[in-house]
C-alpha cells in the first residue's frame, strides 16, 4: 500500500475537526456528542492501523511522506512523515484516543461536548508531533497541545486545579521557548526547517553543546527528568482521569521521542559528550524518586512518581549508547538499550494509562483516592481486582508483562557500558515491586477496611472493556514484543549509525 | 515622474472630505436617525480601501512615489498599513456603536474626531518630511486627547485626558527640538536629503546625535515604551473603551510607520547609534510591561501593560536595521492591532446598563454564559500570549529571529523568558472564564453586526496564524526582504 493519499494529514485533522464538529453539537445535546467523538475516534484508530500494517519495516528511511509549502517566506513545510519511531506512538495514541472517550462516557456529566472535543483535538495535535518532518511545525503541534490540557485540567479536574494547571502549562512553556531559540539558531545557520537535513547538518562541539542544552530543557521538563518533574505530581493528581491517562501515556511519551527525534541526530557529538548528564539524572530518578514513590498517600501521586521513574529508563536506555560504544566492538548492546527505551515507552503507556484508569475506576465510586480511605477491594470487586493486580504487576516488571522487556533490555544494556549503572537501575525492580505491591496489599487486599468499601460494586461492561482491552495490551508486548520490536529495528540500526559519526570532524571544525 | 501628481494622495483627500461631510451631516439628522453617520463612516472607510487599493505608481513598475515636494510618500509599507488600519476602523466603528449607544454617548463627534485621527495616521504613514511627520502626528494627537475626554462627565476620562495632553505637548515638544536639530545639521526638511546629508555630515556629529535622541523619546512616548509609557495605563483605563479600543489599535500602526520613516529612510546611517537606544527601551518595556500586568486587576490596565510589553517586541523588530526585522515589525504591529481590537471588543460585549465590565472577576466564568465569546476571548489571550498555533506567535517569533539574526542573544533570551511571565496574565484571564463560576447569568446580547464582527475578529486569531503565509510575504515584501 503506497501513500496515494494523505493517511497522515487525516490521522491529524481527522480529530482536530471531528472535534470542532463535537463542540459544535452543544452543551445540551451530550448522549450525540459522546457517540460523534467516539465515532471519530474509533474511525482515526481505525485509520492508523493502516500505517502499521502498510508499513516497510525493512527502511529506516520516511514513509507516507507529504511536502506542501506553508510560510515560504521562511522555508517553512507542512512536511510529514513516519519512521519506526514514530509509528509505534501514533498507533498508542490513536489507542487511547478510543479508550479515553469511553473512560469518560458516563463519568463526565458537565459540558461533554467541550470535554470530547478538547480530547479529539489533543489526539490530533499528538499525532502531528509525531509525524511532523519540519521543525516548526513540530513546535507549532508540540505547543498547541498544551491548551488542550491545560483546559482540560483546570475545568474537570480536583480542588487544586488551577495552581496544577497553570503550573503545568507555564513549565512546560518555559521549557520550549529555549528549544524555539535553538530551532531559530538552527535555520540560520542551515536555512532550512527540514529535522532530516539538520541531522546530517555539521555543528561544532560548542554549539552542539547549547543546542543540546536548549533541546534538554524543553524534553527533560516534557518526559519529566529529575529536578523538573515537579509539575507531573500536581498536575496528575488534579487531573480528571481522562487527562491523566493522556499526560501519562502519551505526553509524557513526547519527551522521549523528542530526545531521539532531534538531541541524539542533531547534536550526537554534544550527547556523547553530557551522555554522564542525563544518565546521572535518569539514575537519580530512578533510584530517588522510587523512594518517593513509596511514600506516598495519594494513589495518583504514586502512579505519577512512578512515572518520572519509569522515565528515567527511557532517558538511560536511550543515552547509554555511548558508554556501550566505548567497551564493546560493534555494539550491539546499544540497540538493545535504544530499543529497549522505545518498548519502556510503549508498554509504560499501556502501564500508566491502565492505573490511572483503575484509579479512575475506585474513585467514580468513592471520590477519594487516598490509600488509607481502602483496603480489601477484592472482596468487593473480584474481577476489578484480579485486572488492577494484573497491572501493578506490570508496573513493577514481572515478567510476562510488558513492563519487564523494556526494563530488562535498558538494564542489560547498561551492563555492557557500566557495571554500577545496571546496578542502580535494576534498584527498580525492587524498588517498583516494593511501592506497587505494598499499595496492592493495602488497598486490594486484606479485610474489608470500611463500610463505604463493603457497598462497592464491581466494574461495569464499559469499564471492563477499557481495562480488559489494556490487559491484552500488556501482556501482548509482554509476551510477543517481536513484531514491536522489528518495527522499529532498522530505525533504530541508522540512528546509531548516525550517531556515532562526529559531526564537527566533517565540518572541520 | 510627476513630482505633483496629487492623486496619489486620494485616499487621504477621501477621507479628508468624508469628515467634513460627515460633520456637516449630522447638524441636520434628527437624534434617532444617527445610524446614517455610521453608516457613512463605513462607507469611507470602504471606498479609502477602494481608493488605496488602485495604487497606479506600481503599475507603473515604482517602488514608491512621492509628491507635494517630496513630503508625501506612497509606497507598499504604506499601503499595507493604511489598508489596515480602514479594516481595523471599520471594526472599532462596529464595536464602539453599540458601546456608544448602551452608554448615552452616540454622537457624531466619535466618528468625526476619529476620521480625523485617520486622516492623521495616513498622513504619518506616508509622510517623507519632518514637517509632514509633525502634521500627522499632532492630527492624531489632538484627536485623542478630546476622544479620551469624550464622556465629559466622567472625572477619570477628564483626569486621563488633562494627564495624556500634557505628557503628549511635553513629547511633541521633545520631538520638534529633535528635528529642529537635525534640520540644523543637515539643513533640510526632506528625508531623502536627511539621509544623503548624513553621509556628507557623518553620524557622529553632536548635534545629529543630540537631535536622534530627542526624536527617539518623542516616539518612545508616542508607541508608549518604558520610561516613557506612564501615560498608558491611566489614559487606558480612564478613557471610555471605546476610544481606548480605537488608541489602542491604529495609532499604533502609524507610530510604527513614523520611526520607519525617521530611523530607517532618515538616519539609517546612525543605525548603530539608534539600534543601542532601541534595545534597551524594548527590555525594559518587555520586561517592565510584563511585569507589571500581573499585578492589575481591572482588565483595561492590564491590557495597557501588555501593549507596552508588545510595543518592546515591535522595537525588537526594528533594531536589527534588516529588511527582515523591519518586515517582523510591521507583520507584529498589524497582529497586535487586531488582537488589541477583539480584546477591547470583548470588554464592551460584556459591559451593559452604564457598567464597563473593567474588571478581571468580569469575565467570570463566561464559559458558561456563552461558549464562543469565551472562545473568542482565549484566542485573543494564547495569542497574545504567544502560543502557537494562533498569529501572535508568529509575530513574537519573526522578531526573534530578526535580534537572533543580529547575533542579539541576550535579547532573545530576555524576550522568550518574559513572554513566558506574560503567559501567566493571559492564562489568569482564561482560568477566569473557564474555571470559575460567573458572577452574573445574565444574558449577552449585542446586535447582529457586533456579533460578526468579534466573532470574524477570533477567528483571525487562528486564521492568521495557520494561513499566515501571505501577510508574512506581503509585510517581508514592503521592505524588499
Amino acid at each position: 500500500m503506497s501513500s496515494n493519499w494523505p493517511i497522515l494529514s487525516v490521522l491529524i485533522w481527522l480529530p482536530i475537526l471531528g472535534g470542532l464538529a463535537v463542540i459544535a453539537i452543544g452543551e445540551q445535546r451530550a448522549a450525540l456528542a459522546r457517540l460523534m467523538a467516539l465515532v471519530i475516534s474509533a474511525a482515526t484508530f481505525a485509520l492508523s492501523i493502516m500505517l502499521f500494517t502498510g508499513f516497510d519495516t525493512s527502511t529506516a528511511a520516511m514513509q507516507f511522506t507529504e511536502l506542501k509549502p506553508w510560510i515560504e517566506t521562511f522555508d517553512i513545510f507542512y512536511s510529514l512523515g513516519v519512521d519506526g519511531f514514530s509509528v509505534p506512538l501514533i498507533l498508542l495514541t490513536t489507542f487511547f484516543g478510543v479508550l479515553v472517550v469511553i473512560a469518560g462516557w458516563e463519568v463526565i456529566q458537565e459540558k461533554v461536548n467541550q470535554y470530547m472535543a478538547a480530547f479529539l483535538i489533543m489526539e490530533g495535535l499528538m499525532v502531528g508531533v509525531f509525524s511532523a518532518l519540519d521543525a516548526m511545525l513540530f513546535y507549532v503541534f508540540f505547543e498547541a497541545m498544551l491548551i488542550p490540557m491545560f483546559l482540560v485540567i483546570g475545568m474537570w479536574g480536583g480542588p487544586r486545579r488551577v495552581y496544577a494547571t497553570i503550573k503545568f502549562f507555564l513549565y512546560t512553556f518555559l521549557g520550549s521557548v529555549f528549544m524555539l531559540i535553538g530551532l531559530i539558531y538552527l535555520y540560520t545557520q542551515s536555512g532550512t526547517w527540514s529535522i532530516l537535513e539538520w541531522h546530517q547538518f555539521p555543528l561544532g562541539l560548542a554549539v552542539q553543546k547549547w543546542l543540546f542544552l536548549g533541546f534538554l530543557a524543553a524534553f527533560s521538563v516534557k518526559i519529566p527528568m529529575w529536578p523538573v518533574h515537579t509539575w507531573l505530581p500536581d498536575a496528575h493528581v488534579e487531573a480528571p482521569t481522562g487527562g491523566s491517562v493522556v499526560l501519562a501515556a502519551i505526553m509524557l511519551k513526547i519527551g522521549g521521542y523528542g530526545f531521539i527525534r532531534f538531541s541524539l541526530p542533531i547534536t550526537p557529538d554534544a550527547s556523547a559528550a553530557l551522555d554522564w548528564l542525563i544518565i546521572t539524572l535518569s539514575l537519580i530518578a530512578v533510584v530517588y524518586i522510587g523512594f518517593v514513590a513509596l511514600v506516598q498517600q495519594d494513589m495518583k501521586k504514586l502512579i505519577a512518581y512512578s512515572s518520572i521513574s519509569h522515565m528515567g529508563f527511557v532517558t538511560l536506555g536511550l543515552f547509554i549508547a555511548f558508554g556501550v560504544f566505548q567497551n564493546t566492538e560493534g555494539g550491539t548492546g546499544a540497540a538493545l538499550g535504544v530499543e529497549g527505551a522505545m518498548v519502556q515507552m510503549i508498554s509504560h503507556g499501556f502501564v500508566s494509562g491502565a492505573l490511572f484508569l483503575c484509579v479512575g475506576v475506585l474513585y467514580d465510586r468513592l471520590h477519594s483516592r487516598m490509600i488509607a480511605d481502602y483496603g480489601g477491594v477484592a472482596n468487593t470487586m473480584p474481577w476489578f481486582a484480579a485486572l488492577a493486580v494484573l497491572f501493578f504487576m506490570a508496573n513493577s516488571g514481572l515478567p510476562g508483562t510488558s513492563g519487564f522487556v523494556g526494563e530488562f533490555m535498558v538494564i542489560l544494556a547498561a551492563f555492557q557500558a557500566n557495571f554500577w549503572y545496571a546496578f542502580l537501575a535494576a534498584m527498580t525492580l525492587i524498588l517498583g515491586a516494593a511501592y506497587s505491591l505494598w499499595l496492592v496489599k493495602r488497598v486490594i487486599f486484606g479485610d474489608i477496611a470500611n463500610r463505604n468499601v463493603a457497598q462497592l460494586e464491581d466494574i461495569n461492561a464499559r469499564e471492563a472493556l477499557v481495562l480488559g482491552t489494556l490487559a491484552a495490551a500488556v501482556l501482548l508486548v509482554g509476551l510477543w514484543p517481536e513484531p514491536l520490536v522489528n518495527l522499529m529495528h532498522a530505525s533504530v540500526e541508522q540512528l546509531l549509525q548516525h550517531i556515532q559519526q562526529p559531526k564537527f570532524s566533517v565540518a572541520g571544525i | 515622474m510627476n513630482s505633483t501628481n496629487i492623486l496619489l494622495a486620494a485616499p487621504e483627500f477621501w477621507v479628508l472630505t468624508m469628515a467634513c461631510v460627515i460633520l456637516i451631516v449630522d447638524l441636520f439628522l434628527r437624534e434617532e436617525r444617527r445610524g446614517i453617520i455610521h453608516m457613512l463612516a463605513i462607507m469611507t472607510l470602504v471606498f479609502a480601501a477602494i481608493i488605496t487599493l488602485r495604487a497606479d505608481y506600481l503599475e507603473e513598475g515604482l517602488r514608491s512615489a512621492v509628491t507635494f515636494n517630496g513630503s508625501f510618500i506612497r509606497d507598499p509599507m504604506g499601503d499595507v498599513l493604511k489598508l489596515f488600519s480602514f479594516l481595523i476602523l471599520t471594526i472599532v466603528f462596529i464595536y464602539a456603536k453599540f458601546f456608544l449607544r448602551q452608554f448615552r454617548m452616540y454622537r457624531a463627534d466619535f466618528y468625526t474626531l476619529s476620521l480625523f485621527a485617520l486622516l492623521g495616521i495616513m498622513l504619518l504613514i506616508s509622510a517623507n518630511s519632518l514637517v509632514m511627520i509633525y502634521l500627522g502626528l499632532e492630527l492624531i494627537s489632538l484627536s485623542s486627547y478630546a476622544l479620551v475626554a469624550f464622556d465629559r462627565d466622567s472625572r477619570l476620562g477628564s483626569e486621563a485626558a488633562i494627564k495624556y495632553f500634557v505628557l503628549g505637548s511635553m513629547a511633541s515638544g521633545m520631538l520638534l527640538y529633535g528635528m529642529s536639530m537635525i534640520y540644523g545639521a543637515t539643513g533640510s526638511m526632506d528625508l531623502y536629503q536627511i539621509a544623503e546629508a548624513v553621509k556628507s555630515v557623518g553620524s557622529d556629529d553632536p548635534l545629529l546625535i543630540f537631535g536622534l535622541v530627542f526624536l527617539v523619546v518623542g516616539l518612545a512616548f508616542k508607541l508608549g515604551v518604558v520610561p516613557f509609557h506612564m501615560w498608558i495605563p491611566d489614559v487606558y483605563q480612564g478613557a471610555p473603551i471605546a476610544t481606548t479600543l480605537f488608541i489602542s489599535s491604529v495609532p499604533k500602526m502609524a507610530a510604527f510607520a513614523m520611526a520607519i520613516r525617521l530611523l530607517q529612510t532618515g538616519l539609517n546611517d546612525m543605525q548603530t547609534d539608534w539600534s543601542q537606544m532601541l534595545s534597551i527601551l524594548a527590555v525594559l518595556s518587555i520586561i517592565l510591561g510584563n511585569l507589571a500586568a500581573i499585578a492589575q486587576t481591572n482588565i483595561k490596565r492590564m491590557l495597557a501593560y501588555s501593549t507596552i510589553s508588545h510595543m518592546g517586541f515591535v522595537l525588537m523588530g526594528l533594531l536589527p536595521g534588516t529588511a527582515m526585522g523591519y518586515g517582523a515589525g510591521m507583520f507584529y504591529v498589524i497582529v497586535y492591532s487586531i488582537m488589541s481590537a477583539a480584546g477591547f471588543g470583548m470588554i464592551i460585549l460584556l459591559s451593559g446598563r452604564g457598567i464597563e465590565a473593567d474588571k478581571l472577576d468580569d469575565f467570570k466564568g463566561l464559559n458558561q454564559r456563552n461558549s464562543w465569546y469565551a472562545a473568542v476571548m482565549a484566542m485573543v489571550m494564547f495569542s497574545m500570549a504567544g502560543v502557537p498555533v494562533f498569529v501572535g506567535f508568529f509575530a513574537k517569533w519573526m522578531v526573534i529571529k530578526a535580534a537572533l539574526d543580529a547575533g542579539m542573544m541576550w535579547l532573545a533570551i530576555i524576550a522568550v523568558v518574559f513572554s513566558v511571565v506574560g503567559a501567566f496574565y493571559y492564562l489568569r484571564v482564561v482560568k477566569l472564564m473557564y474555571f470559575d463560576e460567573p458572577l452574573t447569568e445574565a444574558e449577552i446580547e449585542a446586535p447582529v453586526d457586533f456579533r460578526a464582527a468579534i466573532s470574524l475578529n477570533g477567528i483571525m486569531m487562528i486564521g492568521l496564524g495557520v494561513f499566515s503565509s501571505s501577510l508574512i510575504a506581503v509585510c517581508m515584501a514592503s521592505f524588499g526582504a
